[in-house]
């Protein structure tokens, strides 16, 4: 199966939830493997959820809320606010870098 | 998806959609933007005047970093003349204020100003810490509020500044706004929406950041590149402020001008003469001369409450007057 690698980058306190890390390279499968997407080019969404399923460590809810990122993470792709990219549904690319900031904290 | 453009300059490509204008724009036209609304909601609301000492209400965390970076900004462009200051509270939570502390510290060091820590154990001889094991889980922010904002204004007085600026932003003054609906709190509700406060014996107050979006105060961190503090308060989960929040949350990914049009909403909200009437006129604190709408200012309440080991007496009506009664048996 083909992989894309992809630079991810957690902060706003998103990295405690991913063993405190805030920079992880990963290599995911390129086309949704199962499911309703079965076949489909990765895209954020299915990322978001292979991360949750392979990376993260503790509280799903506080990174996932039905089906995507939960409301008040914000996520950059390539240095990029997602809402310019077509937010979940950005067919990833190899190499790209994705950053989720978590807002959902003290100020 | 293709690049788009920025739709202010044309020119160089758009890295953020702003959720007030739906507007795509690039990251000189972001930096631009953010800071020129910033200047503007100051000078429109008369904030300042030349040789005012500041105090800017630093924790360490996003908004007041990013406040501080951006007051000595506006101050050295526009010269506003404002002598500016680092103010901050040490409540004495630990594994929470103890890292974000450092962050001020790096603060003061990047932006060369003053800084100044009051806590509450110099203040009040208790942390929060040693609240919470008196009192448990519930009525953790009534506490802390209350402290912060006296320990806030003694450390002003005590650095003889003129006004302190919080980092209060959009997000924060809308999910105020819908937690005083509510909760019934009318009186908050009138007042909650204003961009400076100020009551007799009490330091100027406002906030420059309240039609700032919180989602533009991350943004222009990030691409900024200002490292902040982004713990969470321990006992925050538990806290109202959390239900009103994600409720925003929700609002806003629906419609990213709820916010805004929130705060509108409040400003709008007029007491009817009747209902003004039924609030408490405000005076001294019989205690410490505290501004206060009743005999003992609520810090004063909350301690007595916490001495006399009835820890959570303060928040009722009826509790407030029987710490009254036994105040006064004391202090006669």
């Amino acid at each position: 199966m083909a992989h894309l690698k992809l630079k991810i980058e957690f902060g706003g306190g998103l990295e405690l939830l991913f063993s405190n890390q805030r920079t992880h390279f990963v290599a995911i499968p390129s086309t949704v493997p199962q499911g309703d997407n079965k076949g489909q080019p990765a895209d954020i969404n299915f990322l978001t959820h292979w991360l949750r399923d392979n990376l993260l460590k503790e509280r799903p809810e506080l990174f996932i809320d039905t089906g995507t990122v939960r409301p008040g993470i914000l996520v950059l792709v390539n240095d990029t606010d997602w809402e310019l990219e077509g937010e979940g549904e950005y067919k990833l690319r190899e190499d790209d870098e994705i950053v989720f900031i978590s807002t959902l904290h003290g100020g | 998806m293709a690049p788009k453009s920025c739709a202010l300059c044309q020119n160089s490509k758009a890295i953020l959609r702003r959720p007030k204008t739906g507007q795509h724009i690039c990251k000189h036209c972001f930096f631009t933007v953010f800071e020129t609304e910033v200047h503007n909601t100051i000078t429109q609301a008369h904030l300042f005047k030349p040789g005012d000492r500041v105090a800017i209400g630093a924790s360490g965390g996003k908004d007041s970093t990013v406040l501080a970076y951006v007051m000595k900004t506006l101050n050295d462009r526009y010269q506003y003349g404002l002598n500016l200051f680092l103010l901050s509270v040490d409540e004495g939570i630990t594994g929470y204020r103890d890292d974000s502390l450092e962050t001020v510290k790096r603060n003061q060091e990047q932006y060369d100003m003053p800084l100044k820590i009051v806590s509450y154990e110099e203040l009040y001889g208790w942390t929060m810490d040693r609240v919470v094991s008196a009192i448990g889980k519930k009525n953790n922010c009534t506490f802390c509020g209350v402290f912060r904002r006296q320990a806030l204004d003694r450390g002003a007085s005590g650095l003889g500044v003129d006004q302190i600026v919080t980092g209060h932003n959009a997000d924060d003054i809308a999910e105020t706004v819908l937690m005083n609906i509510m909760r019934g709190d009318i009186g908050r509700l009138g007042r909650c929406t204003a961009i400076c406060t100020q009551g007799e014996d009490r330091i100027r107050r406002s906030k420059p950041f309240k039609y700032a979006y919180e989602k533009e105060i991350v943004m222009y961190a990030y691409f900024k590149k200002l490292e902040y503090c982004s713990i969470e308060c321990i006992y925050f989960p538990d806290a109202y402020r959390c239900l009103a929040r994600a409720f925003l949350k929700d609002l806003e990914a629906a419609r990213p001008s709820a916010i805004i049009d929130i705060i509108h909403s409040g400003e709008a909200f007029e007491l009817k003469e009747e209902v003004r009437a039924t609030q408490k006129s405000q005076h001294s604190c019989k205690g410490c001369g505290y501004m206060s709408s009743d005999v003992l200012c609520m810090a004063c309440f909350l301690l007595e409450g916490l001495e006399r080991g009835m820890p959570t007496a303060a928040i009722t009506d009826k509790g407030r007057r029987e710490l009254e009664a036994r105040w006064s048996t004391r202090t006669t």
